[in-house]
């Protein structure tokens, strides 16, 4: 039995080893890192999900050559990260590698990627150091600069003139960097700054404790289960017809069928929506939920696009990988069509983009959606671009 | 002959991990030297843990902490200029130890839950203190300024020469886990274990003895630490996680406690096993899970306890 | 800081002591009679969040769904004893640790498999929904203040099983010496079972209690565990009333500390430091807190054997 047991494991190990995949010399090979297992993985799982879309969409190929996408799993931790990272550079020697979610996993793995010379393409995180004093020629972010997103909500109720705001978010980076974002547009009267505990289930204290404080809008940013939480609470104390109640990255199309009306009128502020007009993104979103059922979320969009620019890059340096100079070139160009309509790269290769205030309301078919009001922000650039020193 | 065969095994896995670069270089795969690497600083983790774990009987789930004090005292180092390798890794013995030291002082006392719960407590209070440091990138972390510089001696940037220096340091915990188990020092560790009541009868009060066996397996994995802040190029304070004390954990239970290649093993047989099914599947913890609870049920002294081994090792 | 303030605080961590008792209670019978480390209390919760969602769409009741839920958990808590913990009695507290973790691995996944990795949607139901006015202008939600009676309900009921029945007798003989309780011929296992069924329907209840304001999700569980562990520290390894008294200060000072701790430190130090140091202090108050109980009585306030 126990010699069995030995063999058995040594046997698993051995046979893992001897997998690695041969692989054609011919095939444009694409690494995709994100978040697929534990709590976070529904976030993976739509970036995932729009980039077989987007290959399905390119017929599997970019410029005449199959393509193949390795998808690795960051359980989301900056070491995995990097581990997953070496294994698709080193192991299965991809040309590009994009993807992943979170911040400091990207802080991790984007200069262990550019150092091996290979091209980055951010498909989520936007931490400023890589969009200023830190931006690379081979790292580019198809998504948003972090601050962009609360930077819009600022303006909007700057220009609203809304006074007595109470801005509330997780204690941890990403948390700060989204209240900062929004203070350097918001000049009005801030009531209160409150930092909750990250991954915290009840807010019923915090609820009360705003209550009680009477402020004319609110401001948060809760991501994931946080954001259902909140809402759901937020409900339930019967605030919602109260007090405004404004947002970034708390109610999306991944939150919205856990929260459905308890989420009716609330604001966002995101640089693209599924009720986005445009030929690319109509059919992106037909084809997401035709294919699986739901509807699609901003970080799957950003993926597709990321998709798209590899596509047009490649087939502007006529499949030759190993000009990694004109890929560049190409990437910057960014001629691709993208679901958010007109698409350019900023100096410090992050998007210059528009940014729209967003509302949750009940679609046409009884379904919560959220729905573009206006523009917020047009071309609008990140507040980091001057300290990167390219030039092109 | 039977009984020096998990010593064997040993000595086999550890030649098997020096032969890893010249194989990886002739089957042109540098990704396993890599791969390799970062499983052998989380043994030296294990190894460390096992000192007080296995042989001491002290279940710290705060272990991981020093993983983070050895990495933030590199990076804090090279993030002000200072780039010496003997004296990064110097500060990050040194800062484990005193920390190790403190929180030792006062988490000894105890035992059982309460001291998993004490050293859990020390450990969080230290993640929200590294979450709390903006000047060194908070929970983001930060990309570590420069490799540490050892001199001419070891290149850091050479993934051969690191190489060859973690499987180095593990040789040598592994030697220094074995002299001290098997010193009278370790005999006492041990014997408080097994039953503390008699160990005070005959006049060996085990505080002092627990509490110095704490203090340098804070030191080990300082080390560790400050390998694995090299290895990965970035610090963050996710490594002080308490689910991270948790891996290292269940690495030692896994592999096997109180023996000597017990947690080694523990930590490959996870590391890999987890690269392996999530390359496989998105659900890959469907998996582990219940080959660790199987691993438990018919493995009762760890992997390593598969095999018949040296009576004193436990 | 006003007294309507106050007492909302009060009651919400009332509120929240309730809902860490449900589980501290099961979790330390279990750990203080069979002497079994149960990581994998936190994925009976859930469990018990997603049966209840489930049965609640299959049945149209949400009545009928919390009562299928409890029995659901329950049957599901005793099929993992009979099958994957039974034999972890006998071994030692790290193998246990090991074992159950790798339970929840599990658990995490099947729940991800069955149900995806996106939480599910779930509401208050509608004659529990709204508010009640309490006194003197204080206006708390219905639902919360449902779950505080509930819980000191059960509290009640748990004390009325443990001191006043055959089975609770038996309970407190087997935490105290439970190798004469089999040698009287009481079928020990049988007990074991039952215990771990009740503590796992109790960890159930809170789920599906926190259902309709928490996130049902894959993992919901292990944000929560580390709290409850906090809670039967504090309060004594096995004993309930220690699990009711260690969670109803925990839920009042982590909710008093959230909201007091900034204000109070603004006045005492500047208010920007106090944005910077309230925060992260209010997350470790409860380390703290366990830190000093053991440093002046290291088993626990009701801690020992039996209790």
């Amino acid at each position: 039995m126990r010699t069995t047991l030995r063999a058995l494991f040594v046997g698993l190990l051995a046979a893992g080893f001897a997998a690695a995949p041969a692989l054609a010399q011919d095939k444009i090979k694409i690494g995709f890192i994100t978040t697929l297992s534990g709590p976070q993985g529904v976030i993976g799982e739509t970036m995932k999900n729009s980039v077989e879309l987007a290959l399905d969409h390119l017929g599997r190929k970019m410029g005449g050559r199959e393509v193949e996408v390795f998808y690795g799993d960051d359980q989301f931790k900056p070491d995995v990260g990097v581990q997953v990272a070496q294994e698709m550079l080193k192991k299965h020697q991809v040309d590009f590698v994009a993807g992943i979610i979170w911040s400091n996993v990207m802080m991790a793995v984007s200069p262990a990627v550019t150092e091996a010379g290979t091209i980055m393409i951010g498909t989520n995180a936007g931490p400023s150091p890589l969009a200023g004093a830190k931006c690379n020629e081979l790292h580019f972010n198809v998504s948003w600069q972090n601050d962009q997103t609360p930077e819009a909500m600022g303006k909007h109720l700057q220009d609203q003139g809304v006074d007595d705001v109470y801005i509330m978010a997780p204690n941890y980076q990403a948390g700060k960097d989204m209240l900062t974002g929004f203070k350097r547009y918001f000049k009005g009267r801030i009531i209160d700054e409150v930092y909750t505990k990250l991954g915290q289930a009840d807010y019923q204290a915090e609820i009360s404790q705003l209550r009680a404080k009477n402020p004319k809008a609110v401001f948060v940013f809760y991501p994931g289960g946080m954001g259902i939480q909140f809402l759901k609470q937020w409900d339930q104390a019967g605030l919602r017809d109260r007090i405004p109640l404004y947002s970034v990255y708390t109610v999306d199309e991944i939150s919205l069928p856990a929260v459905r009306e308890a989420a009716l009128g609330q604001w966002e502020t995101r640089y693209w929506s599924p009720d986005l007009k445009n030929a690319a993104n109509q059919r992106y979103v037909s084809d997401y939920r035709k294919k699986y059922g739901k509807w699609p979320v901003f970080y799957g969009a950003q993926s597709y696009d990321g998709i798209m620019l590899i596509d047009s890059a490649v087939r502007a340096v006529k499949g030759n990988l190993k000009d990694t100079k004109g890929l560049v070139a190409a990437l910057r160009k960014a001629d691709f069509t993208s679901i958010r309509g007109k698409f350019s790269f900023n100096v410090n290769h992050h998007p210059i983009q528009n940014f729209y205030l967003l509302k949750a309301i009940k679609g046409a078919s009884g379904e919560m959606e959220m729905q573009i009001q206006k523009a917020v922000f047009e071309n609008h650039k990140d507040a980091y671009y001057k300290d990167c020193k390219m030039k092109w | 002959m039977r009984a020096h065969l998990r010593l064997t095994v040993l000595v086999a896995g550890l030649v098997l991990l020096a032969l890893v670069p010249p194989l990886a270089a002739a089957l042109n795969q540098p990704f396993y030297l890599d791969l390799l690497r970062r499983v052998m600083i989380f043994a030296i983790a294990a190894v460390s843990l096992n000192l007080i774990l296995g042989y001491g009987g002290m279940i710290s789930f705060g272990h991981a902490a020093y993983l983070g004090i050895g990495a933030y005292a590199v990076a804090i180092l090279a993030y002000h200029g200072i780039y010496n390798g003997f004296v990064q890794f110097a500060v990050a013995v040194g800062a484990s130890a005193g920390i190790a030291l403190v929180i030792g002082a006062v988490s000894v006392r105890t035992s059982g839950i309460y001291f998993i719960m004490i050293t859990l407590a020390f450990t969080q209070m230290l993640y929200f203190l590294g979450i709390s440091l903006e000047e060194y990138g908070g929970d983001d972390g930060m990309r570590l300024a420069r490799r540490s510089e050892l001199a001419d001696l070891i290149d850091l940037g050479n993934p051969v020469s690191f190489y060859y220096l973690v499987l180095g340091v593990l040789i040598a915990f592994l030697y220094l886990s074995h002299r001290l188990v098997n010193s009278r020092f370790g005999m006492v560790l041990r014997a408080a274990k097994s039953n503390e009541a008699r160990t005070r009868a005959i006049g060996i009060a085990p505080y002092r003895y627990r509490l110095v066996a704490f203090v340098i397996a804070g030191a080990m994995c300082g080390v560790a630490g400050a390998l694995e802040v090299n290895h990965t190029n970035y610090l963050t304070p996710n490594v002080m996680h308490w689910t991270r004390s948790g891996e290292i954990m269940f690495m030692v239970i896994l592999g096997g406690i109180g023996t000597l290649g017990g947690p080694a093993l523990g930590a490959f047989v996870l590391l890999l096993l987890e690269d392996l099914l999530s390359g496989w599947t998105q659900h890959w913890q469907i998996i582990l899970g219940p080959l660790l609870v199987l691993a438990v049920l018919f493995a009762k002294r760890g992997l390593a306890g598969l095999l018949p081994g040296d009576r004193r090792d436990g | 800081m006003n007294f309507i303030l106050v007492v909302e605080q009060t009651l919400n961590g009332l509120q929240l002591g309730v809902m860490l008792f449900l589980l501290a209670a099961g979790l330390t019978l279990v750990f203080g009679i069979m002497n079994l480390v149960n990581l994998a209390h936190g994925s009976l919760y859930m469990v018990g969040a997603y049966l209840w969602v489930a049965f609640v769409e299959l049945t149209g009741s949400y009545l009928l769904g919390v009562l299928l839920a409890l029995c659901g958990t329950l049957v599901v808590g005793m099929v993992v004893e009979l099958v994957a913990l039974r034999t972890l009695y006998e071994r030692e507290h790290l193998d246990q640790v090991l074992a159950t973790f790798g339970l929840i691995l599990f658990f995490n996944e099947l729940i991800a498999i069955i149900w995806g990795r996106s939480a599910l949607y779930t509401s208050v139901p509608p004659w529990l929904y709204g508010h009640v006015e309490l006194f003197a202008g204080v206006r708390y939600p219905m639902y919360r203040l449902a779950i505080i009676l509930v819980g000191l309900a059960v509290a009640l009921l748990l004390w009325y099983v443990v001191a006043r029945t055959r089975l609770g007798m038996l309970i407190r003989a087997g935490a105290s010496n439970r190798t004469m309780v089999s040698a009287l011929g009481i079928n020990i296992r049988l007990l074991y079972t039952v215990v771990f069924g009740f503590g796992a329907a109790l960890a159930g209840l809170a789920g599906l209690m926190a259902g309709p304001i928490y996130a049902v999700q894959p993992g919901m569980g292990e944000l929560v565990l580390i709290q409850v562990f906090v809670v039967i520290v504090i309060g004594g390894i096995g004993s309930i009333r220690g699990a009711l008294v260690g969670a109803l200060i925990v839920g009042m000072v982590d909710t008093m500390g959230r909201a007091f701790l900034k204000p109070v430190l603004g006045s005492m130090i500047s208010p920007t430091a106090a944005e910077a140091a309230g925060p992260a202090l209010a997350s470790m108050l409860i380390y703290l807190l366990m830190a000093v109980v053991l440093a002046l009585r290291p088993q626990g306030l009701f801690g020992g054997r039996g209790g």
